[in-house]
């Protein structure tokens, strides 16, 4: 890629829902679902959303189509800005922004056939012309490995990671500009998995598609990224290349999730850090730094002052992590104030 | 097989009736779950996973039937109880984590609503005591101030924490036997660790026995006893898990080893197993895994091999382990070569 382009920015983005309670179902306190978070995407490039459940991945997700109305904060696609547009505005960008979500049977229609969610699709988006609609739905089925004879039929009459194709081939289906996948293909198989992750490069290869990828699988995650985002609590604590971040991972909370991946290799014992302490609520996230509640090198530091995003001179470019004490971290003055390691077999 | 099994699934038969087909989901499993151990499940998407685990507690809806086999479930074959019989192992004996949490969540009813309800049925616990359990099984599988939570509704809570829910109300009766369908799928994997750990604490615990379908063969490696491995409704390989990694038989079983993406090396491109898993009314007469097996002869199109044992607990459905095997004798299945070169 010579000149890289900014297809979406993302700056200070924040998510709050209400939380109500009493008898007269006051709001009684916040999630800080998303709490205050800035990215940049770049066209034909793919993005990694990781970080523990709750963090606040999907909520980002959403929030870049507009499917909640975010907080705060400004989402720009394409020099656009998306919150600030109309209804019927926003309905004309969807063509160019997709989501495959996360519970397929949550989000397909019970009562539509394959054949009538993808025709749907397409003309609301009216990109692809009527008379080409059918050969265009054969086409997307073959691509996602479904059974042509499978295309009447309803969403309960197929397997888990079926009915996830089924949203695959949907966002596909109206020739998107960024695609949102949050966890696409988790439900699959790894035969299956490796074909659509496969066919995702491909397609990114030849309509220079852009993808947010959201997943919890590391080594998915690893094979399909350019660039890795690690939240926490939502926020962002580290981000950068993917080789940078798996070879060099500088917060204490990426290391602990790169330690707990499971190894497919039953005899391969695994050092696996432990974090100690209960996961903190978003309802009241911790002051200072938020993992220090969690962090096995947290000192009263911690607990007081907020770590900002920065660059280390020892660590790549564009890589950078939240934590006060990297550095010293890296170069080994800095121990661990509390033991979390464990040896499992 | 010296220890106790506490279900033995015998040439399961489940099939789906649509427009005058039938469609074969589950045609013939067998597998068994010895006491106290975890059993994994691993195949192909649509290759029968699920629908053999709800067969176990026999909740196929129509158009599907349950059309022939055993389930022993301690010694008594379930598909001889009446409803009123099967209600009582459901939840009491036997629970389920479904693949779809939102399909088995009620949405509307909060978390500590559905849980109560599990908790009245099975304990007989009232209302007080019946929060009080809620909130502490919501901690046990790590959800976040589980007081709060307790009063909301599914659609507020994030993927993972309805699984954790899921999983929550599974372990509300202290069952004999779990049957977890893709139970982390959508889990982080520091989570994922907590809760496989606490599965694993409970087994060690109440001796409490596990089915666990997952995709993940990194799960499968690291709780699993004992492995199946399905394909177009059928087992094609059963083995302990230690011999399955080292040693897997069947050319389907290779093939996934293959196709894994794995987070400790770097991967230009996946290797996929070629080809599609055949349509039900497509489906080939020899083995069903022929259209796609690099090893295929005239033998594995035309006649389909049956699950036959080879050593002790191990067992496979390949021409190539039959004396009757018409290929090259010296053919090598399994290369661990192939996998290795490519780290570094
Ligand atoms: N209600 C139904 N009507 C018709 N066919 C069905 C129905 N439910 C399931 N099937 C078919 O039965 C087969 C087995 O489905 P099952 O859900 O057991 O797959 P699975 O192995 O769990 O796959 P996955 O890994 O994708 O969850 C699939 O081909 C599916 O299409
Ligand atoms: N509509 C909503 N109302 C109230 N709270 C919500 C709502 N949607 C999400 N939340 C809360 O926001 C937080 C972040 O949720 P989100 O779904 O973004 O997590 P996630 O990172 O995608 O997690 P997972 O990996 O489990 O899917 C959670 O605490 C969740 O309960
Ligand atoms: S700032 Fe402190 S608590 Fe936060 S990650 Fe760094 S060492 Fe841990
Ligand atoms: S029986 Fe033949 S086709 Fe089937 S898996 Fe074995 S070698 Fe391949
Ligand atoms: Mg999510
Ligand atoms: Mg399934």
């Amino acid at each position: 890629m010579s000149q890289k382009q900014e297809l979406l920015k993302i700056n200070n983005l924040k998510q709050y829902f209400p939380i109500k309670g009493g008898i007269l179902g006051r709001t009684v306190n916040h999630v800080k679902a998303v709490d205050d978070i800035s990215f940049n995407i770049y066209e034909g490039e793919t993005v990694s959303l990781v970080g523990e459940s709750g963090c606040g991945k999907s909520t980002t997700g959403r929030a870049i189509l507009r499917l909640d109305d975010p907080t705060d904060g400004t989402v720009e696609f394409d020099g656009q800005d998306l919150l600030s547009m109309s209804k019927k505005e926003m309905r004309d960008m969807r063509k160019d922004l997709q989501i495959i979500f996360q519970d397929p049977y949550a989000s397909l229609n019970p009562r539509m056939t394959v054949r009538q969610t993808l025709n749907e699709a397409m003309e609301i988006q009216k990109v692809i012309p009527q008379d080409e609609r059918n050969e265009k739905i054969a086409e997307l089925m073959e691509t996602v490995g479904l059974q042509p004879h499978q295309v009447d039929r309803f969403p309960h009459e197929f397997s888990g990671g079926q009915r996830q194709r089924i949203g695959i081939a949907r966002a596909l289906s109206v020739n998107p500009k960024l695609i949102v996948c949050d966890e696409a293909v988790s439900a699959l198989d790894v035969s299956i998995q490796a074909q659509v992750l496969n066919l995702l490069k491909k397609f990114q290869n030849e309509m220079n598609l852009t993808y947010l990828f959201i997943a919890h699988d590391l080594g998915v995650v690893r094979h399909i990224s350019d660039r890795i985002i690690v939240m926490y609590l939502g926020k962002i604590v580290e981000m950068g290349d993917t080789k940078s971040i798996f070879e060099n991972p500088q917060h204490p909370y990426t290391k602990a999730l790169l330690s707990a991946i499971p190894v497919p290799d039953p005899e391969k014992k695994t050092d696996r850090i432990f974090l100690q302490g209960d996961v903190p609520s978003p309802m009241d996230p911790p002051k200072g730094c938020r993992f220090h509640t969690r962090c096995p090198f947290a000192t009263e530091k911690c607990a007081e002052e907020t770590p900002e995003l920065r660059n280390e001179d020892y660590m790549q470019d564009g890589h950078v992590a939240a934590c006060h004490y990297m550095k010293d971290i890296e170069a080994g003055v800095h121990q661990p104030t509390k033991d979390t390691s464990a040896v499992r077999g | 097989m010296s220890q106790e099994t506490i279900l033995e699934v015998n040439d399961l038969r489940t099939s789906f009736f649509v427009e005058g087909n039938e469609v074969k989901a589950v045609d013939g499993v067998t597998f068994d779950v010895p006491k106290g151990k975890t059993l994994g499940i691993v195949g192909e998407s649509g290759s029968g996973k699920s629908i053999s685990a709800l067969s176990i507690l026999q909740l196929i809806d129509s158009p599907g039937k349950i059309v022939g086999g055993e389930i022993n479930f301690k010694g008594d074959n379930l598909l001889k109880y009446n409803d009123n019989q099967m209600r009582k192992i459901r939840g009491n004996q036997i629970s389920m984590i479904f693949q779809e949490p939102m399909t088995s969540l009620n949405p509307v009813y909060t978390v500590g609503q559905q849980l109560r309800e599990a908790l009245k049925i099975h304990r007989g616990l009232g209302k007080e005591a019946g929060t009080e359990k809620a909130v502490e099984l919501l901690e046990l599988v790590g959800i976040p101030s589980p007081r709060s939570r307790v009063t909301q509704y599914p659609f507020e809570l994030s993927g993972g924490m309805r699984q954790r829910v899921m999983i929550a109300m599974a372990l509300a009766c202290d069952p004999e036997l779990l049957v977890a369908d893709e139970p982390t799928t959508a889990l982080d994997v520091t989570i994922q660790a907590q809760i496989l750990e606490l599965l694993k604490e409970l087994q060690d615990e109440f001796d409490m026995s596990i089915i666990m379908i997952t995709h993940d063969l990194g799960v499968v490696a690291e709780t699993c006893d004992y492995v199946a491995v399905m394909y177009c409704g059928k087992v094609v390989e059963y083995a302990d898990v230690n011999t399955l990694f080292k040693n897997p038989r069947h050319p389907y079983t290779v093939g996934l080893l293959n196709s894994l993406p794995r987070s400790d090396v770097d991967q230009e491109e996946l290797e996929p197993i070629h080809g599609t898993v055949p349509a039900p009314h497509e489906m080939p007469v020899g083995c069903r895994f022929a259209p796609r097996c690099p090893f295929a002869t005239d033998l594995c199109h035309e006649k389909l091999p049956d699950l036959e044992d080879i050593g002790d607990e191990e067992q496979v459905r390949c021409w190539i382990y039959t004396d009757e095997w018409d290929g090259d004798p010296e053919v090598k299945v399994y290369e661990p070569e192939a996998r290795t070169t490519k780290d570094q």
